[in-house]
Protein backbone atom coordinates (compact mmCIF):
# COMPACT_ATOMS: atom_id res chain seq x y z
CA UNK A 1 0.00 0.00 0.00
CA UNK A 2 0.80 3.65 -0.90
CA UNK A 3 1.64 6.38 1.50
CA UNK A 4 -1.56 7.70 0.29
CA UNK A 5 -3.51 5.17 -1.06
CA UNK A 6 -6.44 6.40 -3.26
CA UNK A 7 -8.77 3.40 -4.22
CA UNK A 8 -12.07 3.22 -5.99
CA UNK A 9 -12.83 6.34 -5.37
CA UNK A 10 -16.26 7.97 -6.92
CA UNK A 11 -17.33 12.32 -5.87
CA UNK A 12 -20.44 13.70 -7.49
CA UNK A 13 -21.84 17.22 -7.96
CA UNK A 14 -25.43 16.40 -7.18
CA UNK A 15 -25.94 14.00 -9.91
CA UNK A 16 -23.11 15.04 -12.00
CA UNK A 17 -20.28 12.17 -11.40
CA UNK A 18 -17.27 14.18 -11.45
CA UNK A 19 -14.46 10.84 -10.31
CA UNK A 20 -15.69 7.53 -11.29
CA UNK A 21 -13.29 4.71 -9.54
CA UNK A 22 -10.62 6.52 -9.31
CA UNK A 23 -7.00 4.92 -8.19
CA UNK A 24 -3.72 5.78 -7.42
CA UNK A 25 -1.08 6.25 -5.04
CA UNK A 26 1.66 8.57 -3.62
CA UNK A 27 4.76 7.56 -2.33
CA UNK A 28 6.74 9.35 0.27
CA UNK A 29 9.33 12.22 -1.35
CA UNK A 30 7.40 11.80 -5.20
CA UNK A 31 6.88 14.52 -6.96
CA UNK A 32 3.42 12.82 -8.95
CA UNK A 33 1.45 14.99 -11.00
CA UNK A 34 -2.14 14.10 -12.42
CA UNK A 35 -2.65 15.12 -16.07
CA UNK A 36 -5.77 15.66 -17.96
CA UNK A 37 -7.88 18.08 -19.42
CA UNK A 38 -10.82 20.45 -18.65
CA UNK A 39 -12.99 18.71 -16.35
CA UNK A 40 -11.04 15.26 -16.29
CA UNK A 41 -11.92 15.72 -12.31
CA UNK A 42 -7.93 16.94 -11.32
CA UNK A 43 -9.45 19.68 -9.27
CA UNK A 44 -11.97 17.81 -7.84
CA UNK A 45 -9.32 15.12 -6.80
CA UNK A 46 -7.28 17.37 -5.02
CA UNK A 47 -10.53 18.98 -3.38
CA UNK A 48 -11.55 15.29 -2.23
CA UNK A 49 -7.75 14.69 -0.71
CA UNK A 50 -8.32 17.87 1.26
CA UNK A 51 -12.10 17.22 2.70
CA UNK A 52 -13.99 19.87 1.16
CA UNK A 53 -15.51 17.16 -1.29
CA UNK A 54 -16.67 13.87 -0.12
CA UNK A 55 -16.22 10.19 -1.61
CA UNK A 56 -19.82 8.69 -2.64
CA UNK A 57 -17.90 5.79 -2.68
CA UNK A 58 -14.06 4.32 -2.12
CA UNK A 59 -11.35 5.13 -0.03
CA UNK A 60 -9.06 7.20 1.38
CA UNK A 61 -5.80 5.70 3.33
CA UNK A 62 -3.38 8.68 4.86
CA UNK A 63 -0.36 6.51 6.21
CA UNK A 64 -2.53 3.63 7.08
CA UNK A 65 -5.36 5.57 8.31
CA UNK A 66 -8.80 6.31 6.72
CA UNK A 67 -9.54 10.18 6.16
CA UNK A 68 -12.82 9.32 5.79
CA UNK A 69 -14.37 11.05 8.79
CA UNK A 70 -11.38 13.64 9.21
CA UNK A 71 -12.78 17.31 8.77
CA UNK A 72 -11.12 19.21 6.27
CA UNK A 73 -9.43 21.76 8.80
CA UNK A 74 -7.80 18.95 10.71
CA UNK A 75 -6.20 17.61 7.73
CA UNK A 76 -3.67 20.28 7.37
CA UNK A 77 -2.75 19.17 11.05
CA UNK A 78 -1.91 15.88 9.69
CA UNK A 79 0.20 17.33 6.61
CA UNK A 80 -2.45 17.41 3.98
CA UNK A 81 -1.93 20.84 2.63
CA UNK A 82 -3.52 22.14 -0.65
CA UNK A 83 -2.52 25.13 -2.69
CA UNK A 84 -5.62 26.11 -4.48
CA UNK A 85 -5.82 26.90 -7.92
CA UNK A 86 -6.28 30.59 -8.72
CA UNK A 87 -3.91 30.91 -5.71
CA UNK A 88 -7.03 32.40 -3.52
CA UNK A 89 -4.44 34.33 -1.32
CA UNK A 90 -6.16 36.93 1.42
CA UNK A 91 -5.45 40.06 -0.68
CA UNK A 92 -6.33 42.77 1.57
CA UNK A 93 -4.09 41.01 4.08
CA UNK A 94 -0.10 41.49 3.99
CA UNK A 95 2.14 38.87 2.59
CA UNK A 96 3.43 38.21 6.17
CA UNK A 97 -0.31 37.52 7.89
CA UNK A 98 -0.92 35.61 4.74
CA UNK A 99 2.42 33.39 5.69
CA UNK A 100 1.55 33.48 9.69
CA UNK A 101 -1.77 32.16 8.34
CA UNK A 102 -0.77 29.69 6.84
CA UNK A 103 1.24 28.74 10.60
CA UNK A 104 -2.61 28.86 11.97
CA UNK A 105 -2.63 25.47 12.97
CA UNK A 106 1.05 25.79 14.96
CA UNK A 107 1.19 26.63 18.21
CA UNK A 108 4.65 27.25 18.50
CA UNK A 109 5.25 31.01 17.24
CA UNK A 110 8.92 30.50 17.40
CA UNK A 111 8.64 27.56 14.71
CA UNK A 112 6.25 29.89 12.73
CA UNK A 113 8.76 32.49 12.75
CA UNK A 114 11.66 30.56 11.56
CA UNK A 115 9.41 28.78 8.79
CA UNK A 116 8.54 32.38 7.43
CA UNK A 117 12.31 33.30 7.42
CA UNK A 118 13.04 29.92 5.41
CA UNK A 119 9.96 30.78 2.91
CA UNK A 120 11.55 34.29 2.40
CA UNK A 121 14.97 32.33 1.57
CA UNK A 122 13.94 30.57 -0.65
CA UNK A 123 11.44 33.68 -2.61
CA UNK A 124 13.19 36.84 -1.51
CA UNK A 125 10.55 38.86 -3.73
CA UNK A 126 8.15 37.99 -0.86
CA UNK A 127 10.52 39.15 1.56
CA UNK A 128 10.66 42.38 -0.38
CA UNK A 129 7.22 42.60 -0.28
CA UNK A 130 6.22 41.52 3.45
CA UNK A 131 4.25 45.11 4.38
CA UNK A 132 2.44 44.90 1.12
CA UNK A 133 -1.21 43.46 0.30
CA UNK A 134 -1.09 40.15 -1.07
CA UNK A 135 -3.88 41.89 -3.83
CA UNK A 136 -0.57 44.00 -5.27
CA UNK A 137 1.67 40.84 -6.13
CA UNK A 138 2.16 40.18 -9.74
CA UNK A 139 0.65 36.85 -10.14
CA UNK A 140 4.07 34.62 -10.09
CA UNK A 141 4.57 35.96 -6.44
CA UNK A 142 0.76 35.34 -5.76
CA UNK A 143 1.67 32.06 -6.18
CA UNK A 144 4.73 31.98 -4.66
CA UNK A 145 2.91 33.28 -1.69
CA UNK A 146 0.45 30.70 -2.30
CA UNK A 147 3.18 28.20 -2.20
CA UNK A 148 4.79 29.85 0.95
CA UNK A 149 1.52 30.06 2.97
CA UNK A 150 0.97 26.34 2.58
CA UNK A 151 4.39 25.52 3.81
CA UNK A 152 4.33 27.25 7.26
CA UNK A 153 2.01 24.52 7.94
CA UNK A 154 5.67 22.47 7.22
CA UNK A 155 3.15 19.65 5.44
CA UNK A 156 4.30 16.31 4.53
CA UNK A 157 2.08 15.90 1.51
CA UNK A 158 1.82 19.19 -0.44
CA UNK A 159 -1.38 19.76 -3.04
CA UNK A 160 -0.64 21.92 -5.68
CA UNK A 161 -3.73 22.67 -8.10
CA UNK A 162 -2.38 24.17 -11.13
CA UNK A 163 0.27 26.26 -10.01
CA UNK A 164 1.55 27.75 -13.61
CA UNK A 165 -1.91 29.00 -14.43
CA UNK A 166 -2.03 32.00 -15.93
CA UNK A 167 2.00 32.84 -15.81
CA UNK A 168 4.60 33.76 -18.50
CA UNK A 169 6.53 31.30 -19.34
CA UNK A 170 10.14 32.49 -17.28
CA UNK A 171 7.39 32.37 -14.14
CA UNK A 172 6.12 29.18 -14.70
CA UNK A 173 10.22 27.78 -14.58
CA UNK A 174 10.93 29.90 -11.49
CA UNK A 175 8.03 28.48 -9.73
CA UNK A 176 8.62 24.78 -10.76
CA UNK A 177 12.30 25.02 -9.74
CA UNK A 178 10.68 26.16 -5.94
CA UNK A 179 8.75 23.29 -6.13
CA UNK A 180 11.38 21.16 -7.16
CA UNK A 181 13.51 22.72 -4.05
CA UNK A 182 10.33 22.16 -1.13
CA UNK A 183 10.52 18.59 -2.29
CA UNK A 184 14.29 18.43 -1.66
CA UNK A 185 13.73 19.39 1.45
CA UNK A 186 11.15 16.13 1.97
CA UNK A 187 8.10 16.84 1.17
CA UNK A 188 6.10 15.29 -0.77
CA UNK A 189 4.10 17.13 -4.08
CA UNK A 190 1.17 16.04 -6.06
CA UNK A 191 0.92 18.45 -8.74
CA UNK A 192 -2.20 19.29 -10.91
CA UNK A 193 -1.27 20.38 -13.91
CA UNK A 194 -2.56 21.87 -17.71
CA UNK A 195 0.73 22.52 -18.58
CA UNK A 196 1.64 18.96 -18.76
CA UNK A 197 5.44 19.79 -20.40
CA UNK A 198 6.42 21.26 -17.21
CA UNK A 199 4.59 19.22 -14.80
CA UNK A 200 6.44 15.98 -16.09
CA UNK A 201 9.59 17.89 -16.28
CA UNK A 202 9.70 17.47 -12.48
CA UNK A 203 7.53 14.93 -11.64
CA UNK A 204 9.03 11.34 -11.21
CA UNK A 205 5.48 9.69 -11.63
CA UNK A 206 2.39 10.80 -13.59
CA UNK A 207 -1.41 10.07 -14.05
CA UNK A 208 -3.29 10.83 -16.77
CA UNK A 209 -7.37 11.49 -16.13
CA UNK A 210 -9.74 11.11 -18.44
CA UNK A 211 -13.47 11.84 -17.29
CA UNK A 212 -12.44 10.55 -13.31
CA UNK A 213 -10.56 8.14 -13.86
CA UNK A 214 -6.91 6.86 -14.43
CA UNK A 215 -6.18 5.61 -18.21
CA UNK A 216 -2.71 6.59 -18.05
CA UNK A 217 0.07 5.92 -15.65
CA UNK A 218 3.81 5.54 -15.16
CA UNK A 219 7.17 7.18 -14.63
CA UNK A 220 7.58 10.83 -16.13
CA UNK A 221 9.93 10.47 -18.81
CA UNK A 222 8.23 7.58 -19.95
CA UNK A 223 4.84 9.23 -20.25
CA UNK A 224 6.72 12.36 -22.21
CA UNK A 225 7.37 9.99 -24.81
CA UNK A 226 4.26 7.94 -25.12
CA UNK A 227 2.73 8.91 -28.55
CA UNK A 228 -0.98 8.88 -26.69
CA UNK A 229 0.22 11.93 -24.00
CA UNK A 230 2.11 13.47 -26.90
CA UNK A 231 -0.45 14.10 -28.90
CA UNK A 232 -3.51 14.77 -26.60
CA UNK A 233 -0.79 16.97 -23.97
CA UNK A 234 1.90 17.99 -24.82
CA UNK A 235 1.44 19.05 -29.13
CA UNK A 236 4.06 18.25 -31.41
CA UNK A 237 6.04 21.44 -32.00
CA UNK B 1 -22.50 72.90 22.66
CA UNK B 2 -20.10 71.26 24.64
CA UNK B 3 -22.91 69.22 26.30
CA UNK B 4 -24.36 68.24 22.77
CA UNK B 5 -20.98 66.92 22.33
CA UNK B 6 -21.01 64.62 25.72
CA UNK B 7 -24.31 63.80 25.12
CA UNK B 8 -23.63 62.73 21.63
CA UNK B 9 -20.51 61.06 22.45
CA UNK B 10 -21.78 58.85 25.12
CA UNK B 11 -25.03 58.02 22.76
CA UNK B 12 -22.21 57.04 20.02
CA UNK B 13 -20.47 54.67 22.26
CA UNK B 14 -23.54 52.93 22.98
CA UNK B 15 -24.20 52.43 19.22
CA UNK B 16 -21.09 51.47 18.32
CA UNK B 17 -20.63 48.23 20.60
CA UNK B 18 -23.79 47.00 18.87
CA UNK B 19 -22.59 48.32 15.60
CA UNK B 20 -19.83 46.18 16.14
CA UNK B 21 -21.32 43.44 16.29
CA UNK B 22 -23.75 43.78 13.08
CA UNK B 23 -20.55 44.89 11.37
CA UNK B 24 -18.59 42.00 12.58
CA UNK B 25 -21.68 39.20 11.54
CA UNK B 26 -21.93 40.62 8.28
CA UNK B 27 -18.45 40.88 7.22
CA UNK B 28 -17.96 37.26 8.28
CA UNK B 29 -20.76 35.88 6.47
CA UNK B 30 -22.97 38.41 5.21
CA UNK B 31 -25.78 38.40 7.31
CA UNK B 32 -27.80 41.57 8.35
CA UNK B 33 -28.41 39.97 11.65
CA UNK B 34 -31.43 42.08 12.53
CA UNK B 35 -31.95 40.09 16.12
CA UNK B 36 -28.97 41.83 16.64
CA UNK B 37 -30.83 44.71 18.54
CA UNK B 38 -33.10 42.23 20.52
CA UNK B 39 -29.56 40.29 22.40
CA UNK B 40 -28.91 44.27 23.30
CA UNK B 41 -32.37 44.18 24.69
CA UNK B 42 -31.71 40.52 26.39
CA UNK B 43 -28.63 41.58 27.83
CA UNK B 44 -30.09 44.13 29.71
CA UNK B 45 -32.83 42.41 30.71
CA UNK B 46 -30.71 39.84 32.34
CA UNK B 47 -28.77 42.27 33.82
CA UNK B 48 -32.02 43.60 35.32
CA UNK B 49 -32.85 40.11 36.32
CA UNK B 50 -29.71 39.66 38.24
CA UNK B 51 -29.52 42.77 39.90
CA UNK B 52 -32.66 42.17 41.53
CA UNK B 53 -33.17 38.65 42.21
CA UNK B 54 -29.91 38.12 44.18
CA UNK B 55 -30.06 39.29 47.37
CA UNK B 56 -27.23 41.59 49.39
CA UNK B 57 -26.14 42.95 45.83
CA UNK B 58 -27.02 46.45 46.42
CA UNK B 59 -24.05 46.46 49.33
CA UNK B 60 -21.47 45.66 47.12
CA UNK B 61 -21.89 48.26 44.89
CA UNK B 62 -20.40 49.37 41.69
CA UNK B 63 -18.45 45.94 42.01
CA UNK B 64 -21.73 44.00 41.78
CA UNK B 65 -22.47 46.02 38.92
CA UNK B 66 -19.49 44.87 36.92
CA UNK B 67 -19.59 41.92 38.12
CA UNK B 68 -23.35 41.85 36.64
CA UNK B 69 -21.79 43.38 33.53
CA UNK B 70 -19.43 40.36 32.84
CA UNK B 71 -22.30 37.83 33.64
CA UNK B 72 -24.73 39.35 31.27
CA UNK B 73 -21.65 39.27 28.66
CA UNK B 74 -21.15 35.71 28.76
CA UNK B 75 -24.58 35.22 29.12
CA UNK B 76 -25.70 37.04 25.60
CA UNK B 77 -22.96 35.91 24.12
CA UNK B 78 -23.97 32.40 24.44
CA UNK B 79 -27.14 33.43 23.37
CA UNK B 80 -25.78 34.91 19.89
CA UNK B 81 -23.70 31.69 19.41
CA UNK B 82 -27.13 29.36 19.84
CA UNK B 83 -29.12 31.30 17.88
CA UNK B 84 -26.41 30.85 15.00
CA UNK B 85 -26.40 27.38 15.64
CA UNK B 86 -30.21 27.16 15.65
CA UNK B 87 -31.03 29.33 13.20
CA UNK B 88 -28.19 30.34 10.60
CA UNK B 89 -26.02 27.66 10.29
CA UNK B 90 -28.22 25.48 8.90
CA UNK B 91 -28.81 27.68 6.29
CA UNK B 92 -24.93 28.69 5.76
CA UNK B 93 -25.14 27.78 2.38
CA UNK B 94 -28.92 28.64 1.42
CA UNK B 95 -29.95 31.91 -0.55
CA UNK B 96 -29.12 35.37 1.88
CA UNK B 97 -32.31 36.31 1.46
CA UNK B 98 -33.78 32.83 3.50
CA UNK B 99 -30.68 34.22 5.77
CA UNK B 100 -32.34 37.61 6.19
CA UNK B 101 -35.81 36.37 6.88
CA UNK B 102 -34.59 33.86 9.52
CA UNK B 103 -33.22 36.96 11.53
CA UNK B 104 -35.97 38.95 10.96
CA UNK B 105 -38.04 36.14 12.44
CA UNK B 106 -35.47 35.27 15.28
CA UNK B 107 -35.58 38.94 16.10
CA UNK B 108 -39.43 38.25 16.57
CA UNK B 109 -38.77 35.46 19.07
CA UNK B 110 -36.43 37.47 21.28
CA UNK B 111 -38.57 40.72 21.60
CA UNK B 112 -42.22 38.66 22.17
CA UNK B 113 -40.24 35.23 24.02
CA UNK B 114 -38.63 38.32 26.21
CA UNK B 115 -42.05 39.81 26.71
CA UNK B 116 -43.55 36.31 28.11
CA UNK B 117 -40.90 36.60 30.63
CA UNK B 118 -40.38 39.95 31.73
CA UNK B 119 -43.95 41.86 30.75
CA UNK B 120 -44.79 44.17 28.39
CA UNK B 121 -44.48 47.24 30.98
CA UNK B 122 -41.29 49.73 30.92
CA UNK B 123 -39.11 48.35 33.09
CA UNK B 124 -36.90 51.01 36.03
CA UNK B 125 -33.67 49.87 36.72
CA UNK B 126 -32.95 49.57 40.67
CA UNK B 127 -32.17 52.75 41.63
CA UNK B 128 -28.39 51.79 43.18
CA UNK B 129 -27.16 50.48 39.64
CA UNK B 130 -27.70 53.47 38.16
CA UNK B 131 -24.72 55.46 38.91
CA UNK B 132 -25.85 58.85 38.93
CA UNK B 133 -23.85 61.06 41.47
CA UNK B 134 -21.18 63.50 40.82
CA UNK B 135 -20.42 65.29 37.74
CA UNK B 136 -17.31 67.09 36.51
CA UNK B 137 -17.65 70.10 34.69
CA UNK B 138 -16.18 70.59 31.17
CA UNK B 139 -16.23 73.79 29.44
CA UNK B 140 -19.67 75.04 29.32
CA UNK B 141 -21.22 71.59 30.40
CA UNK B 142 -21.11 68.80 32.72
CA UNK B 143 -19.77 65.00 32.77
CA UNK B 144 -21.52 62.67 35.19
CA UNK B 145 -18.96 60.39 36.47
CA UNK B 146 -20.70 57.51 35.71
CA UNK B 147 -21.55 58.59 32.52
CA UNK B 148 -17.28 59.21 32.10
CA UNK B 149 -16.83 55.10 33.16
CA UNK B 150 -19.45 53.62 31.30
CA UNK B 151 -17.82 55.55 27.94
CA UNK B 152 -14.23 54.18 29.39
CA UNK B 153 -15.60 50.80 29.56
CA UNK B 154 -16.84 50.66 26.07
CA UNK B 155 -13.80 52.23 24.68
CA UNK B 156 -11.55 49.83 26.34
CA UNK B 157 -14.06 47.07 24.71
CA UNK B 158 -13.43 48.56 21.41
CA UNK B 159 -9.69 49.11 22.03
CA UNK B 160 -9.49 45.12 23.38
CA UNK B 161 -11.06 44.24 20.11
CA UNK B 162 -9.03 46.06 17.96
CA UNK B 163 -5.94 44.55 19.41
CA UNK B 164 -7.96 40.93 19.32
CA UNK B 165 -8.92 41.25 15.51
CA UNK B 166 -5.42 42.69 13.92
CA UNK B 167 -3.02 41.34 16.45
CA UNK B 168 -4.05 37.48 17.78
CA UNK B 169 -4.06 34.60 16.04
CA UNK B 170 -7.87 33.99 15.76
CA UNK B 171 -8.58 37.47 14.81
CA UNK B 172 -6.15 36.78 11.54
CA UNK B 173 -8.49 34.09 11.14
CA UNK B 174 -11.64 35.86 11.22
CA UNK B 175 -10.40 38.40 8.76
CA UNK B 176 -9.54 35.40 6.22
CA UNK B 177 -13.12 34.02 6.73
CA UNK B 178 -14.23 37.15 5.90
CA UNK B 179 -11.81 37.38 2.67
CA UNK B 180 -11.98 33.35 1.47
CA UNK B 181 -13.74 30.96 3.56
CA UNK B 182 -12.27 28.12 1.35
CA UNK B 183 -9.02 29.23 1.73
CA UNK B 184 -8.96 29.51 5.28
CA UNK B 185 -10.13 26.01 5.86
CA UNK B 186 -7.33 24.71 3.47
CA UNK B 187 -5.17 26.61 5.92
CA UNK B 188 -6.56 24.50 8.46
CA UNK B 189 -9.24 27.22 10.59
CA UNK B 190 -11.73 25.03 11.66
CA UNK B 191 -14.93 27.69 10.05
CA UNK B 192 -17.80 26.99 11.91
CA UNK B 193 -16.30 27.60 15.12
CA UNK B 194 -14.60 30.92 13.89
CA UNK B 195 -18.06 32.12 13.37
CA UNK B 196 -19.70 31.06 16.72
CA UNK B 197 -16.43 32.91 18.00
CA UNK B 198 -17.61 36.00 16.09
CA UNK B 199 -21.34 35.43 17.36
CA UNK B 200 -20.18 35.14 20.55
CA UNK B 201 -18.29 38.34 20.76
CA UNK B 202 -20.54 40.57 19.13
CA UNK B 203 -23.50 39.38 21.10
CA UNK B 204 -21.42 40.25 24.29
CA UNK B 205 -20.77 43.96 23.13
CA UNK B 206 -24.46 44.38 22.77
CA UNK B 207 -24.85 42.75 25.89
CA UNK B 208 -22.59 45.24 27.51
CA UNK B 209 -24.34 47.86 25.47
CA UNK B 210 -27.79 47.07 27.20
CA UNK B 211 -26.10 46.57 30.62
CA UNK B 212 -24.60 50.29 30.16
CA UNK B 213 -28.14 51.60 28.42
CA UNK B 214 -30.04 50.50 31.34
CA UNK B 215 -27.68 51.79 33.84
CA UNK B 216 -27.42 55.16 32.29
CA UNK B 217 -31.21 55.78 31.33
CA UNK B 218 -33.37 53.70 34.17
CA UNK B 219 -35.64 52.24 31.86
CA UNK B 220 -35.76 49.25 29.71
CA UNK B 221 -38.25 47.18 27.76
CA UNK B 222 -39.05 44.11 25.78
CA UNK B 223 -39.16 46.53 22.51
CA UNK B 224 -35.96 48.46 22.65
CA UNK B 225 -33.46 46.81 20.52
CA UNK B 226 -35.82 46.92 18.17
CA UNK B 227 -35.14 50.95 17.22
CA UNK B 228 -31.83 50.37 18.73
CA UNK B 229 -30.83 47.93 16.65
CA UNK B 230 -31.94 50.13 13.73
CA UNK B 231 -29.70 52.85 14.88
CA UNK B 232 -26.71 50.44 14.93
CA UNK B 233 -27.37 49.43 11.68
CA UNK B 234 -27.62 52.66 10.68
CA UNK B 235 -24.05 53.82 12.27
CA UNK B 236 -22.84 50.19 10.79
CA UNK B 237 -23.65 51.66 6.87
CA UNK B 238 -22.66 55.02 7.98
CA UNK B 239 -19.07 53.98 9.05
CA UNK B 240 -18.58 51.07 6.21
CA UNK B 241 -21.07 47.80 7.08
CA UNK B 242 -17.95 44.90 7.75
CA UNK B 243 -15.33 47.16 8.18
CA UNK B 244 -15.04 47.33 12.38
CA UNK B 245 -13.08 51.16 12.37
CA UNK B 246 -16.05 51.71 10.56
CA UNK B 247 -18.62 50.27 12.69
CA UNK B 248 -16.82 52.51 15.40
CA UNK B 249 -16.62 55.99 13.41
CA UNK B 250 -20.42 55.18 12.53
CA UNK B 251 -21.88 54.33 16.02
CA UNK B 252 -20.16 57.89 16.97
CA UNK B 253 -21.24 59.81 14.33
CA UNK B 254 -24.54 58.80 14.45
CA UNK B 255 -24.85 59.44 18.19
CA UNK B 256 -23.32 63.52 17.73
CA UNK B 257 -25.91 64.11 14.69
CA UNK B 258 -28.96 62.66 16.71
CA UNK B 259 -28.17 65.02 19.72
CA UNK B 260 -27.36 67.74 17.41
CA UNK B 261 -30.22 67.47 15.77
CA UNK B 262 -32.09 67.27 19.24
CA UNK B 263 -30.27 70.60 20.13
CA UNK B 264 -31.13 72.34 16.77
CA UNK B 265 -35.16 71.58 17.48
CA UNK B 266 -34.96 73.37 20.83
CA UNK B 267 -34.89 70.13 23.08
CA UNK B 268 -37.79 68.78 21.16
CA UNK B 269 -36.42 64.51 19.71
CA UNK B 270 -39.09 64.02 17.53
CA UNK B 271 -37.17 64.62 14.78
CA UNK B 272 -33.82 63.04 15.24
CA UNK B 273 -34.79 59.38 14.31
CA UNK B 274 -36.02 61.27 10.80
CA UNK B 275 -32.41 62.37 10.62
CA UNK B 276 -31.03 59.34 11.32
CA UNK B 277 -32.42 57.07 9.16
CA UNK B 278 -33.20 59.75 6.71
CA UNK B 279 -29.73 59.19 6.77
CA UNK B 280 -29.00 55.79 6.14
CA UNK B 281 -31.40 56.08 2.99
CA UNK B 282 -28.98 58.99 1.68
CA UNK B 283 -25.85 56.82 2.42
CA UNK B 284 -27.30 53.72 1.28
CA UNK B 285 -28.19 55.47 -2.38
CA UNK B 286 -25.02 57.79 -2.23
CA UNK B 287 -22.17 56.05 -0.59
CA UNK B 288 -23.32 52.20 0.01
CA UNK B 289 -19.64 51.52 1.02
CA UNK B 290 -20.34 54.28 4.05
CA UNK B 291 -17.39 56.80 5.35
CA UNK B 292 -14.64 54.31 5.52
CA UNK B 293 -15.52 52.34 2.37
CA UNK B 294 -12.77 52.42 -0.05
CA UNK B 295 -10.58 53.77 1.66
CA UNK B 296 -9.91 50.64 3.83
CA UNK B 297 -11.18 47.54 1.74
CA UNK B 298 -10.41 44.56 4.57
CA UNK B 299 -13.95 43.52 5.47
CA UNK B 300 -14.19 42.49 9.55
Amino acid sequence: MSWLEVSGVDVHYGRIQALRGLSFGVDQGEIVSLLGNNGAGKSTTLNMLSGILRPTAGTVTWQGEDLAKVPPHDLVARGIVQVPEGRRIFSTMKVEENLLLGGYRVSNTKLIAQRIDMVYDMMPRLKERRNQEGGTLSGGEQQMLAIGRALISEPQLLLLDEPSMGLAPLMVREVMNIINQVNATGTTVLIVEQNAKAALRIANRAYVLETGSVTLSGPASELAKDPRVVEAYLGTD
Amino acid sequence: MTQVLIDGLFLGCVYALIALGYSMVYGIIKLLNFAHGDIFMFGAMIAFTMLTAVPGLQSAGIVAVFGVLILSMFLTGGTGVLIEAVAYKPLRSAPRLSLLITAVGMSFVLEYGVKQFWGSKSITWPQWAQMGAGSIPIFDGTITISRLVLMAVSIALMVGLGFYINGTRQGRAMRAIALDQRASTLMGVDVNRTISLVFFIGSALAGAAGVMFGMYYGAIGFMMGFLLGLKAFTAAVIGGIGNMYGAMLGGLTLGLIERTTVYFCNGDDSWKDVVSFGLLILFLTLRPTGILGDRVVERM
